[in-house]
Parts: C-alpha cells; sequence; structure tokens
C-alpha cells in the first residue's frame, strides 16, 4: 500500500513535559486508522504535530503524497467541540465555508460555486435548514456536523477527526459510520477516540497511544494487545460481518 | 436648540463622535466577541504611564499614551503566548502598573499638570481639526482592514487553530488587530477619556447582539447604537452641563436598558 505519510521517531510536549515518545506512525492512502488512548495520553498531541500545529522536539514528519507537501491545506480537520466559543457571533453556513480559508488568497471573496458546494454539503448531512442559524444555537451534534462539512469542503485528501462521536446524537452517530466509510473511498481517515466501539467496523488500523504509539493492522489486534497496552477497548473480534464485542473491565 | 450647532467646537465635537462611534462600533464588536474587554481595559490603563511620561519630559501625552497602549497590547499578546502565565493576571499587573508609572511621573512634574483631568475623563468639547483629522486616520484605517480581511479576521477570532491549519497568516493579524484596538484605544481618550475607555467599545455591542448573532449585522448596529448614545449623550451634556464622557456612557446604559425592554416586550412570543 501506498503510504501517503509517515512520523518517525516523534517526541513531543509542552513546557519541558514529554508526552509523546519515539512514535513511529505510517498513513496511507486509503487508511482509516482509529486511534485510541485514555484521556491524557497524548492523542491530541500526535494530532497537533500532524497538522503542522506543533513542532516535534525530535523526530520527523514526512509526507509523500504531493497535495500535502509544502503546506497542509490538503487536510480536513474537525476540532474537538469544546474548542471553540459557542458564542461567537458567526452562522453556520459561514463556518462551512471557513473551509475554504486555505485555498483563497488573502482579500477574496467567496463565489457561487463555493456556496454552492456549503449547500450541497449541508444538505447531504442534513444541515441545510441551520445555515443561517448562529452557532450558539446549534445542538452538539449539530456543531459537529457543521464542523463535518467545513472539514470536507476543500475536498482533503486525509480527513482528521478529533473525537467526532463525544457530542453526536444517536441517531447521527449511525450515519456517521456509514459516511465515513463512504468517505473513505476518496480520502484517509485518521478517527482519535477514547471509545472506539461506535466506529469500529470501518477502522482498518488502530494505534494504541498511552505515551508511546503501538500500531496494529486489525487483523492482529487481539484482546491481549489492547489490554497491555490499557487501552478501553477490550475486546474487537472480526467476521464476514464486522462487529464489536465490548467488555467491562474486570469482568471475565 | 439648533443654536448649538451653529458653534464651530460643536461642530467638530459632534463629527469627532461621529467618527469615533463608526470605530468603535467596528473594532467593539471584535473585542467583544472575542472576549478582550478585560484587555482593552488594561491596554487603556496602561498608557497613562505613557501621558505620565509626556507631561514629565514636556511632549505631547497623547503620543506617550500611544507608545505604551501598542506597547501593553504586544507584551500580553507574547508573553501569554510564549511562556505560561494566566492572561487575566498578566492584564491586571500591566493595568496597574501604567497607572501607577503615570501617577509617579504626573507628581514629579513641576507645577500643575493642564488637563490632567481631560486624559482621565475626556473632553470632547475641546477636540481640534488636528485631534479630528488623527480620528479620521485611524478611522479609515480600521475600515479598510476590515473590508479587506473581513472573512480572514472573523474565522480567525472563531476557531484559531483551525485558521493555522489553513495555512493563515494569524500572528499578523492578530498582531494588526491588536494595533488597531490600541489605536482606537487611544483615539478614545480624547473624547471619553482612560477611565471611560471601554464603554463605547463594550455597551453598543451588548445591545446589538441582543438582536443580532451574525457578526456583519453586530457591526452595523453597534456603529448606530454608537451614534445614538454618543450623539444623544454630547446634546444632553450641553443642556444639562454635565461632562461630556459620562453623559455619553450614561446615555448608552439608557439605551441597552431600553432595548432589552423592548426586546422583552416585543419579541416575546
Amino acid at each position: 500500500m501506498e503510504k501517503i505519510f509517515e512520523l518517525t521517531s516523534i517526541d513531543a510536549g509542552y513546557n519541558g513535559k514529554l508526552l509523546l515518545q519515539d512514535v513511529h506512525l505510517p498513513v496511507y492512502k486509503e487508511d482509516f486508522l482509529g486511534i485510541i488512548g485514555p484521556n491524557g495520553s497524548g492523542k491530541t498531541t500526535l494530532l497537533r504535530i500532524i497538522l503542522g500545529l506543533l513542532e516535534p522536539l525530535r523526530g520527523s514528519v514526512s509526507f509523500y503524497d504531493k497535495s500535502l507537501q509544502g503546506s497542509r491545506k490538503a487536510i480536513g480537520y474537525l476540532p474537538q467541540f469544546k474548542a471553540v466559543d459557542r458564542e461567537f457571533p458567526v452562522t453556520a453556513g459561514n463556518v462551512v465555508l471557513s473551509g475554504l480559508m486555505g485555498q483563497k488568497k488573502l482579500a477574496r471573496h467567496f463565489t457561487d460555486s463555493d456556496h454552492g458546494k456549503a449547500h450541497a454539503l449541508m444538505d447531504r448531512f442534513g444541515i441545510y435548514h441551520l445555515r443561517d442559524r448562529a452557532v450558539g444555537d446549534l445542538s452538539g451534534g449539530e456543531l459537529q456536523r457543521v464542523f463535518l462539512c467545513r472539514a470536507l469542503i476543500s475536498s482533503p485528501r486525509l480527513l482528521i477527526l478529533d473525537e467526532p462521536d463525544t457530542f453526536i446524537d444517536s441517531s447521527f452517530s449511525k450515519n456517521l459510520n456509514d459516511i465515513l466509510v463512504e468517505l473513505n473511498r476518496d480520502m484517509a481517515i485518521i478517527l482519535v477516540s477514547h471509545d472506539i466501539g461506535s466506529i469500529l467496523s470501518a477502522v482498518k488500523n488502530i494505534a494504541c497511544i498511552n505515551g508511546t504509539l503501538h500500531y496494529h493492522s486489525t487483523d492482529e489486534i487481539s484482546r491481549e494487545i489492547l489490554e497491555t497496552h490499557n487501552c478501553p477497548v477490550r475486546l474487537l473480534g472480526h467476521g464476514d460481518i464486522p462487529h464489536t464485542v465490548l467488555k467491562k473491565h474486570g469482568e471475565n | 436648540m439648533l443654536e448649538i450647532l451653529s458653534y464651530p467646537f460643536f461642530q467638530r465635537a459632534l463629527i469627532a463622535a461621529v467618527l469615533v462611534s463608526v470605530v468603535c462600533g467596528i473594532i467593539g464588536t471584535y473585542i467583544v466577541s472575542r472576549r478582550l474587554v478585560f484587555l482593552s481595559g488594561s491596554i487603556s490603563h496602561a498608557s497613562f504611564g505613557g501621558i505620565g511620561i509626556g507631561y514629565y519630559f514636556g511632549f505631547n501625552p497623547i503620543i506617550g499614551a500611544a507608545v505604551f497602549s501598542i506597547l501593553a497590547a504586544f507584551i500580553i499578546e507574547t508573553i501569554t503566548r510564549k511562556t505560561r502565565m494566566r492572561a487575566d493576571s498578566l492584564i491586571g499587573i500591566l493595568w496597574s502598573f501604567g497607572m501607577a508609572l503615570g501617577i509617579i511621573f504626573i507628581f514629579l512634574t513641576p507645577g500643575y499638570a493642564p488637563n490632567l483631568m481631560s486624559y482621565l475623563f475626556g473632553s470632547i468639547l475641546t477636540v481640534s481639526w488636528f485631534d479630528i483629522g488623527a480620528i479620521a486616520a485611524i478611522s479609515l484605517a480600521v475600515a479598510a482592514v476590515f473590508f479587506l480581511l473581513y472573512r480572514e479576521i472573523i474565522y480567525l477570532a472563531f476557531d484559531e487553530e483551525y485558521a493555522m491549519t489553513q495555512g493563515l497568516p494569524v500572528r499578523v493579524i492578530n498582531f494588526i488587530l491588536l494595533s488597531l484596538i490600541a489605536l482606537t484605544i487611544v483615539m478614545n481618550i480624547r473624547i471619553v477619556g482612560i477611565i471611560l475607555v471601554i464603554s463605547l467599545l463594550t455597551i453598543p455591542q451588548v445591545t446589538s447582539a441582543l438582536f443580532t448573532s451574525d457578526f456583519k449585522n453586530q457591526m452595523w448596529l453597534s456603529i448606530f447604537f454608537a451614534l445614538m448614545a454618543s450623539c444623544s449623550g454630547l446634546i444632553a451634556s450641553y443642556w444639562l452641563e454635565i461632562p461630556s464622557g459620562a453623559s455619553i456612557i450614561f446615555t448608552s446604559v439608557i439605551i441597552f436598558l431600553l432595548a432589552r425592554l423592548a426586546k422583552r416586550v416585543f419579541m416575546k412570543q
């Protein structure tokens, strides 16, 4: 499989505190990588390295895909829900359009085709009727969908989702799985979660983070491996029909 | 009533009020929606240090204020970005340090410090054509930046980290906006004074936020409410013979309360 980018020997942290140590991570062209780990394990730090928001203390980030080299504009990013100020006076439609910032020169206006793209995406995710509403008036799930549209409007080569399932309402959670599988035909996906159960059937590879990173392609994942790394997913299984069995800690 | 309009000093005051209302409507919407009210208060009080130094060394205190306010803005921005110091603590320190510095230098200046009260409480009725020229230049700069970079500014203000991933020159735009905030504050010192500076940058904006949740509409409405407050406050100060700065702010609070009441009465289902 063709690699689109790779992290090699990455150390990273803030203010003298080392959060990630010796991380190696390949991401492939049609990859669907799930990153799991407990809170404070360095998941978000890893994303910040990939997004270029944080310089690693050691190691390198190599992009092999041409559209990703130089800048990271071909990455679609859905940040954690709590990262934005929901009182900010901006409409849902404008937030979606802001996903095109990277492709616009400064001080340029949006064209009709930009607006068309935004409308089509919002329609697809059932939030077109919310386009003129302020972000503060939306529910958590609706806002997540707005952010998903923002991440997708630039037709990215790589989609990064940071805890997208946290506030998604249950009706959309089922859809999210299907949507991601469909999107995965056109782009690589990295999904960070502390509860990967809900989207597990779509995931092709898994990275467990807890200070450092352990990488597994799905077929080798066993209960033992996950327990060794203290990941919250206790048991995974694959058959003809993808399925997941989660066991509580302490159960047989 | 109309005879006051024929006095040149009152004409200048009205022109200044209109210009200031437009700039404060724009910059204030940014300040309020990005939660920079406290930071802006600090910038304005820190500028008093520059005023004191201006008195002591015998140059125009407003130039000292401009230098100090821009300095304060950049110190806050740089230190909070590079260290773990809490922004609001640093804001508090600069707020009081600037005032202290100003008081010391004014105390050390021999003789009486003329116009000191006008820097603290503003005096729109004494603005000169030169002041108006300076205010007009700042207004033009603010309007031009917001006209050209409107999208970049709101996307950056809404989600700075996302804007960075999109390759937006986040640092540069932040610095431009901070400088404009600092200059707007200095310009405001002539009108409502250091102590009251924050008023025209917050009260009209909070009033407009009652009616709209869109940044652009908030800007327009804020300009409208600021114009109402500054013009009627100015006229009221003339008739009641009370200080103009305080009168303008009093009026804007009245407008805010009336707007709240109106919203309750008319927009309730």
